[in-house]
């Protein structure tokens, strides 16, 4: 028990960042689901993080109401900008969200109430182990059934084939629109779970560098399950520490293996596919023989 | 002072615009956002610094080295990785995911080799020539900046324009099959183009390193965002967009910070950058696309 | 009265008139074909009778219902579903799970039912799936349910087609050139699931430049050529007809009247 008090101790940061990356990964493995490329996520998460630190923080809204906050404000603000920018598509779209991402990291850091380039301090500290493994777990468990609905399915069709996907008689731009919003919803929260642990935001961390980051977690990982985009957050925010030794250069590893991924597994770490592929190979081999 | 702005304007535009060049020239041939494009820019501005602190190469000299040095990094980057990509017929999301994770490892590796510290040119070695008409400065290194940026852009102009490879360039970017069908060698054209698109941004790391005359390992970063601003503005694509959009992009930032708050000029830019995708997802001198079912 | 009626439709790209006045008339509960020369505009009829893209001029009803202004989703609800020239199966779906989005419209239990797997919800996609496996054995490929779409053949690939377009629950099917590259076997399989499925009372309207094909398997037959109907009636009479017989002999390639 002391053992574990000492782990905890270290290493708590480092078990919530797993979770909280966990979660914004798979809010864009939903959105990539719809076949949105979107780098939007990382201002969700942002807008998610500021609401509900300025409702704590200014208001003393109770935790839990907090982070409802955290949930609708980007869940508004995608639905605003959702239905004239999803009509992009392909590389239109990640440059449209790029851009979006841009003006709302530039507008944080120029508004008064966000604390300006110095960002919010004194946060109150309220998030805790529990509330991320019950929140992954619930988001988890959502997504989960949304795969195994018409609304997963239709997200599918829309990203393998959008004409097609329209004359079976699905809304395309309804359900771009939902994936998109469910997804600014997941982040947002992972916003405001992360926003009561770490005491302090800044514009800085919500900017295009953490949007590629969200991106590479999920696409390291594989979007063909749920467990890809979890697998790939866990990688990449360990590997940092564990290449401590490297020091400067550690970060060249993040970028070299997110190349060697992209060149090498196209489907990402977890291959649902490629395991029951294995699996079925191997049982195969089993039983040709006498 | 206005006059003073726009030619602050114009020294920047210009650069943006041979920044953009490359980018928009690597988008319209080989289809592919190359996020790295920001990285090379570094590079060629590191290139240039060590060839003048270490080997006191003259500041033509140091160009050229930028201008080989990233060109023959983008071909790196080319054949190791995008070239199999091709091959594979990846989605765009996948190049564009590889060239990301190439600027993750040359800014690291630069700030490993370099440090983050800021470098600097040499104060001697910059040209400190100044005519004054009026109130107006206006400094030979501005002055020499614009001239390589222009003389470059003119340069790959004509080459479009004149010569085959620049005509078969073009074909490709219409169609690449068909470009193959009639004989075009269109890996070597993919090649050459990934190589001169490195060059040209190589080239304006230079020259941006000498107008501020600060060289880091992060420098890439605000260019690349603006770089993609510049190719959003003229239309993906679209080589004259490029340099109109760079221009204006120059101007806007130059006189938004003149006028406005320096941190709101980049919002308006953003703001008018996100408009524009609603309105006119080709540009605002691209012809719009007509997507078809 | 006809399921669906193209009354005086024509259409432009930019200066290029692909229709040009073209009126059609395709009844239920019968097979119905629309042949022509290739680039006659016969796919250009399709996607605008799906919504995909907007007449120049003219008007399309189906049931007597304006179909102007409904978009291509509405369409596909009120009964219309369709295949493609190139096959646009979902490739990375299974077979199943294909043929399951063709019923999107039909399930509607909501996001609650959905999250807490309610008993309706359950029973809902049970019987969807049951609709799914009955609609794949129709076209016999309810063995591979389970398997990837990419992994089929040419020809199964058009019959999963088949099957997620029956799906949808449509009056009528839309058939872009149901046997393009398939071989004469191939092709006499389909011919039998295309009179099986108008015995089940769907109605058919194809698309073909095969005319062998179309002459033995269709109740009625229209003819287009540069965007124009130049002969419509009953196989037989077309066969005959010397307007037909210019078009395709005048084209050299693709004399197949028998």
């Amino acid at each position: 028990m002391a053992a574990f008090a000492d782990f905890w101790a270290t290493y708590s940061t480092l078990v919530y960042s797993v979770g909280i990356h966990a979660l914004l990964a798979l809010s864009l493995w939903l959105t990539l689901s719809c076949g949105l490329l979107s780098l939007a996520n990382a201002a969700f998460m942002g807008i998610g993080a500021y609401t509900a630190a300025l409702l704590t923080l200014n208001l003393h809204w109770p935790f839990p109401a907090a982070l409802l906050g955290g949930a609708v404000a980007p869940a508004v603000v995608a639905l605003i900008i959702g239905a004239p920018t999803l009509r992009l598509s392909g590389v239109y779209l990640a440059m449209a969200t790029l851009a979006f991402g841009e003006v709302t990291r530039i507008l944080i850091l120029n508004l008064q109430i966000t604390g300006g380039p110095e960002g919010l301090n004194g946060i109150p500290l309220l998030t805790t182990g529990w509330h991320i493994v019950v929140i992954l777990a619930v988001a988890g468990y959502g997504l989960a059934r949304i795969r195994r609905s018409r609304l997963g399915r239709a997200f599918e069709a829309i990203r393998e084939d959008e004409v097609a996907a329209r004359l079976m008689g699905i809304n395309v731009e309804s359900h771009k629109l939902a994936a998109f919003t469910l997804g600014a919803v997941l982040a947002g929260v992972a916003g405001a779970l992360n926003a009561h642990f770490t005491f302090f935001i800044s514009p800085r961390e919500y900017g295009f560098e953490n949007a590629v980051d969200i991106l590479t977690m999920t696409i390291l990982g594989g979007t063909t399950s749920l467990i890809g985009p979890v697998l790939g957050a866990t990688i990449l925010t360990l590997l940092p520490e564990l290449m401590r030794f490297l020091h400067a250069y550690r970060l060249a590893v993040n970028g070299l293996i997110l190349v060697v991924v992209v060149l090498f597994l196209p489907t990402g770490l977890w291959d649902a596919r490629r395991f029951r592929q294995l699996l079925k190979n191997r049982r195969a081999r089993k039983g040709g023989q006498p | 002072m206005l006059e003073q702005q726009l030619i602050n304007a114009l020294t920047l535009g210009s650069v943006y615009a041979l920044f953009a060049l490359g980018f928009t020239l690597v988008f319209g041939v080989l289809e592919v956002i190359n996020l790295s494009h920001g990285a090379v820019f570094m590079v060629g501005a590191y290139a240039a610094i060590t060839a003048v602190t270490r080997f006191h190469a003259p500041l033509g000299v140091a160009i050229l080295a930028a201008l080989v040095v990233s060109g023959l990094l983008g071909l790196t980057i080319d054949a190791l990785i995008l070239r199999r990509l091709r091959a594979r017929k990846a989605p765009h999301l996948i190049p564009m995911i590889a060239t990301l994770g190439v600027t993750t490892m040359v800014t690291s590796a630069a700030q490993g080799l370099f440090g983050v510290e800021v470098q600097r040119f040499p104060e001697a070695m910059l040209p400190t020539g100044e005519f004054v008409f009026g109130e107006v400065h206006l400094r030979t290194l501005e002055l020499g900046i614009v001239a390589v940026a222009f003389l470059l852009m003119a340069l790959l102009f004509g080459v479009m324009r004149y010569t085959r490879q620049g005509r078969a360039l073009r074909a490709i970017a219409e169609s690449p099959k068909a470009a193959a069908l009639l004989g075009i060698n269109v890996e070597g054209l993919f090649m050459l183009t990934s190589f001169t698109a490195a060059a040209l941004g190589g080239v304006a790391g230079v020259l941006i390193g000498l107008n501020f005359n600060a060289v880091t390992p992060m420098m890439g970063a605000p260019i690349l965002h603006k770089g993609i601003a510049v190719v959003i503005l003229g239309g993906m694509g679209d080589i004259r967009g490029a340099l109109f959009g760079g221009l204006f992009l120059g101007c806007a930032e130059v006189l938004s910070k003149a006028y406005l708050s320096s941190q709101m000029g980049d919002a308006v830019a953003f703001g008018l950058l996100f408009l524009i995708l609603l309105v006119r997802p080709a540009g605002l001198f691209g012809r719009v696309l007509e997507r078809k079912a | 009265m006809s399921l669906l009626s193209i009354r005086g439709i024509g259409k432009h790209f930019g200066g290029l008139q692909v229709l040009e006045d073209v009126n059609i008339e395709v009844p239920g509960g019968a097979i119905f074909a629309l042949i022509g020369p290739n680039g006659a505009g016969k796919t250009t009829v399709f996607n605008l009778v799906t919504g995909l893209i907007k007449p120049s001029s003219g008007s399309i009803a189906f049931e007597g219902r304006d179909l102007a202004g409904v978009p291509p989703h509405q369409i596909t609800r009120l009964g219309i579903a369709r295949t493609f020239q190139n096959i646009r199966i979902f490739p990375d779906m299974t077979l199943l799970e294909n043929v399951m989005v063709g019923r999107h419209h039909l399930l509607n239990y909501g996001g609650l039912a959905l999250l807490f797997a309610t008993p309706a919800f359950r029973e809902a996609e049970r019987r969807s799936r049951e609709r799914a496996l009955e609609l794949l054995s129709w076209v016999k490929l309810d063995h591979k349910a389970d398997a990837t779409a990419d992994n089929l053949s040419y020809g199964e690939q058009r019959k999963l087609e088949f099957a997620r377009a029956l799906a949808t629950e449509p009056k009528l099917l839309l058939l872009d050139e149901p046997v393009a590259g398939m071989n004469p076997s191939e092709k006499a399989v389909l011919m039998e699931e295309i009179r099986n499925i108008r015995d089940r009372g769907y109605g058919v309207f194809l698309i073909e430049h095969d005319m062998r094909f179309v002459m033995n398997l269709c109740d009625r037959v229209a003819v287009l050529n540069f965007g124009r109907i130049i002969a419509e009636g009953p196989p037989d009479e077309i066969r005959t007809h010397p307007d037909v017989i210019e078009a395709y002999l005048g084209r050299g390639d693709e004399a197949e009247v028998s």
